[in-house]
C-alpha cells in the first residue's frame, strides 16, 4: 500500500522505536527563538550538557519582543545571543537583521522538501508548506533536539483536505484555512498531519501555502503539509541550484516524496471553496467563524496586519491595494508589521510602506509584537482587534481584549470603515 | 534516578489544571528553579495554603485528570523544584503524564477504588510513602497503619525514570 508524504518523510528518518507507538527520528533542522529556548539552554547548562549537535542545522532568531521592551525580555535575548555566540551558530538573527521566525527561516531557504524540523513553538507547522515534516515541541524535546538532533514522536496519521473550486473575489488562503478549522473543529486533527491538496492549493503561492500550514495547529494538527511542486522549486531555487543543477531535476527529486495515489488517510475531506465568502472569527476559539457579512458593523479599536500567518509580501500587497488612496477611520488605529527585513525592504521598494503611512498606519519593525500581546499594539481591557494573526484565545493580545482573526484584505477594509466589513466593498481582489 | 519516597500531600479534588499548578504569568522565568515559590499559587482548594502545606512534602496524591489544561512543562518543573518527583492519581491528562516521565519523574495511576481507599485511610494523618521501584510497589505508612500497593508503568517510562528523563536517556542512547 502507498504512503502519504508525511509517512514517507517520517519513515526515512526513524532511528529507533523505544516503545510501541513512539518513534525516534533524526532531525534536519532545529529552530530556536528567545522565548522558549533560554530555559532549555539553562537546563542543558545545569546538566553539564551545554552542547549543540550540529551548528549548521541549528538556527536561532530573536523575534518575539524586538527590540527588548524591558529587562526580562532583554535577558531572554541575551541568553540566546550568548549561547549562539558560544557555539558559533552561524545562522543567528539578532535585532536589526531579525524577523518573525516562521517567515525568516523559510526566506533563508532553511525549510526544504523532505526535511524534519522541530522548534519550541506551536506554529512550526508552517514549514510544511515546503513539503517538510515540521512539529512544534516542548522544552524537553527542544533540548534533546539541540543536543542530539533527534525527536521522539508518534507515527503520524494523515488527514487529507482536498481544496477544490474557484475562489471568489475577496477570498484568500486565510479565509480557506479559517473555514477548514471551522469545518473540522479545534480538535479535528489532533495528533494528525493535515495534508492540504487539490487544485486550489497547487495554484497557491508559497506565501499562501504558509498561511494555510501555519494554522494547522489551530485544528490540533502536529503539522500541515503541501506536496512540493514547481512553485516550491522556484521559491527555493537560489538555495538549491548547486545541488540540483536544473529545476526539472529538483522537481523530480521532490516528487518522489509526494503522497502515493493509493496512500491511506485517516480521513479525507472534500472542501469546495466556490461558495466560500470572506470569514472572520467572533469568539475565543479559532473555529468560531462567521462570514464577514454576518459580522458587518462589529466595533473595532485596532487593526493589526502582520505575524507568521499574514505578514508576508503577498499579504502587504493585498492590504495596500485596498488601502491605497484611503485613510483609516478616526475611530481606530492601525498597526502593520512586515514579518522580515527583506519583506520590509520589498514593501518599501514597491511603495507599499508609503501607502500604509499615508493611510494612517503605524509601521513597526519586523517582530511578533502584538500577536502575542507583549509589545507593539497590546490591547486595553474591553478593546477589539481585527487581526491577521492566528490565535484569538482570551487575552492573547492583551488582558480583556478580543481578537477577530481575518485575512489582510478584510483587515484593510475594516481599517477604512472603522468596523468589520467585507473587503469586496472596497474593490478588494 | 530521582527519589520517589517521602511525605505525602493529599489534594482531594478532580481536574487540577496546569494553571493551578503553575500560573501562566511565571512562564517567562528562564530557569526551572525560579518556579519554586509559585507552585500551586492559584490552587483552588478550600483551606489549602501553598506556603504551609507543601513543606517537607515530596509526593502528591490526588484524584481524576491531574495536570489538565495547557501542556506547559513548567508544571512538572515546578513540582521538581519543590522536591516532588511523584504524583499518584486515578488519572492524568495525557501530555502532563508524558512531561512527567520525560523529566524522569513519575505519574502513577491507581484505580479510583484504590485511590478512594487511600484517601479514606490516610488523608487525615501524616503519611510516609516508600517506593520500591524495582518491585513496582508503594508502602504507605501512618503511625501503626501500613499498606502496600502495586503500580504499573510502561517499559519505556521505566527506562526514562531509570535514565533520569528523556534528555539523559537520549544523550546516552543516540
Ligand atoms: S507571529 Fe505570533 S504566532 Fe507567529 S511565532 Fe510570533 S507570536 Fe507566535
Amino acid at each position: 500500500m502507498g504512503k502519504t508524504i508525511a509517512e514517507k518523510i517520517f519513515e526515512s528518518h526513524i532511528i529507533d522505536n523505544p516503545c510501541d507507538d513512539i518513534y525516534v527520528i533524526r532531525l534536519d533542522a532545529v529552530f530556536c527563538h528567545e522565548i522558549t529556548t533560554p530555559i532549555a539552554i539553562n537546563d542543558l547548562i545545569a546538566r553539564g550538557k551545554d552542547r549543540v549537535f550540529d551548528i549548521s542545522k541549528v538556527k536561532a532568531v530573536i523575534d518575539h519582543v524586538s527590540p527588548a521592551k524591558d529587562s526580562k525580555t532583554a535577558t531572554q535575548g541575551k541568553i540566546l545571543r550568548d549561547w549562539a555566540r558560544r557555539h558559533k551558530i552561524r545562522d543567528f538573527y539578532d535585532i536589526g537583521r531579525n524577523g518573525v521566525c516562521h517567515a525568516i527561516f523559510p526566506e533563508k531557504g532553511f525549510a526544504r522538501p523532505g526535511f524534519t524540523i522541530i522548534m519550541g513553538d506551536s506554529h512550526t507547522c508552517t514549514y510544511g508548506a515546503f513539503g517538510a515534516f515540521a512539529a512544534g515541541v516542548g522544552t524537553t524535546d527542544l533540548e534533546v533536539g539541540i543536543l542530539k538532533g533527534v525527536c521522539a514522536l508518534r507515527y503520524p496519521e494523515t488527514i487529507r483536505i482536498n481544496v477544490t473550486g474557484k475562489m471568489q473575489k475577496g477570498v484568500f488562503a486565510k479565509d480557506i484555512i479559517l473555514s477548514v478549522i471551522g469545518l473540522i473543529g479545534v480538535n479535528g486533527a489532533t495528533n494528525n498531519v493535515i495534508e492540504f491538496a487539490g487544485p486550489v492549493v497547487s495554484n497557491m503561492s508559497m506565501d499562501a501555502r504558509m498561511t494555510m500550514c501555519n494554522m494547522a495547529i489551530e485544528a490540533g494538527a502536529t503539522c500541515g503539509i503541501c506536496a512540493p511542486d514547481m512553485t516550491t522549486v522556484e521559491y527555493l531555487w537560489d538555495f538549491i541550484r548547486d545541488e540540483y543543477k536544473t529545476k526539472e531535476k529538483a522537481l523530480e527529486a521532490f516528487q518522489i516524496l509526494c503522497s502515493d495515489p493509493d496512500a491511506s488517510y485517516a480521513k479525507t475531506v472534500q472542501h469546495d471553496v466556490s461558495s466560500l465568502e470572506p470569514v472572520a472569527t467572533f469568539g475565543y476559539r479559532p473555529d468560531n467563524i462567521k462570514p464577514v457579512k454576518a459580522m458587518e458593523g462589529t466595533k473595532i479599536d485596532q487593526v493589526y496586519i502582520g505575524s507568521c500567518t499574514n505578514g508576508r509580501i503577498d499579504d502587504l500587497r493585498v492590504a495596500a491595494e485596498i488601502l491605497k488612496g484611503n485613510k483609516i477611520s478616526d475611530s481606530l488605529r492601525g498597526v502593520v508589521s512586515p514579518a522580515t527585513p527583506k519583506i520590509y525592504r520589498q514593501a518599501l521598494d514597491e511603495g507599499l510602506i508609503t501607502v500604509f503611512l499615508e493611510a494612517g498606519f503605524c509601521v513597526t519593525n519586523p517582530t511578533c509584537g502584538a500577536c502575542l500581546g507583549m509589545s507593539n499594539g497590546v490591547l486595553a481591557e474591553g478593546e477589539a482587534c481585527a487581526s491577521t494573526t492566528n490565535r484569538n484565545f482570551i487575552g492573547r493580545m492583551g488582558k480583556g481584549g478580543m481578537v477577530h482573526l481575518m485575512s489582510p484584505a478584510t483587515a484593510a477594509a475594516t481599517a477604512i470603515a472603522g468596523h468589520i466589513t467585507n473587503s469586496k466593498l472596497f474593490n478588494g481582489r | 534516578m530521582k527519589t520517589f519516597s517521602g511525605k505525602a500531600l493529599f489534594l482531594d479534588r478532580d481536574d487540577i489544571n496546569t494553571d493551578e499548578i503553575i500560573p501562566a504569568k511565571y512562564l517567562t522565568e528562564n530557569t526551572k528553579q525560579a518556579l519554586k515559590p509559585y507552585l500551586f499559587e492559584d490552587m483552588n482548594l478550600e483551606g489549602f495554603n501553598n506556603k504551609k502545606d507543601l513543606q517537607e512534602k515530596s509526593i502528591i496524591i490526588t484524584r481524576e485528570n491531574f495536570g489538565c489544561g495547557s501542556s506547559r512543562e513548567h508544571a512538572p518543573w515546578a513540582l521538581e523544584a519543590n522536591g516532588i518527583n511523584l504524583v499518584i492519581a486515578s488519572s492524568f491528562a495525557r501530555i502532563f503524564k508524558r512531561n512527567m516521565f520525560n523529566c524522569g519523574m513519575m505519574a502513577v495511576e491507581l484505580s479510583p477504588e484504590v485511590i478512594n481507599r487511600i484517601f479514606s485511610v490516610f488523608s487525615n494523618s501524616e503519611t510516609e510513602i516508600e517506593t520500591l521501584f524495582d518491585e513496582s510497589s508503594f508502602t504507605l505508612k501512618a503511625g501503626e497503619i501500613k499498606e502496600s500497593v502495586n503500580f504499573e508503568i510502561s517499559e519505556f517510562d521505566r527506562a526514562l525514570v531509570m535514565a533520569g528523563g528523556w534528555v539523559e536517556y537520549a544523550d546516552s542512547r543516540y
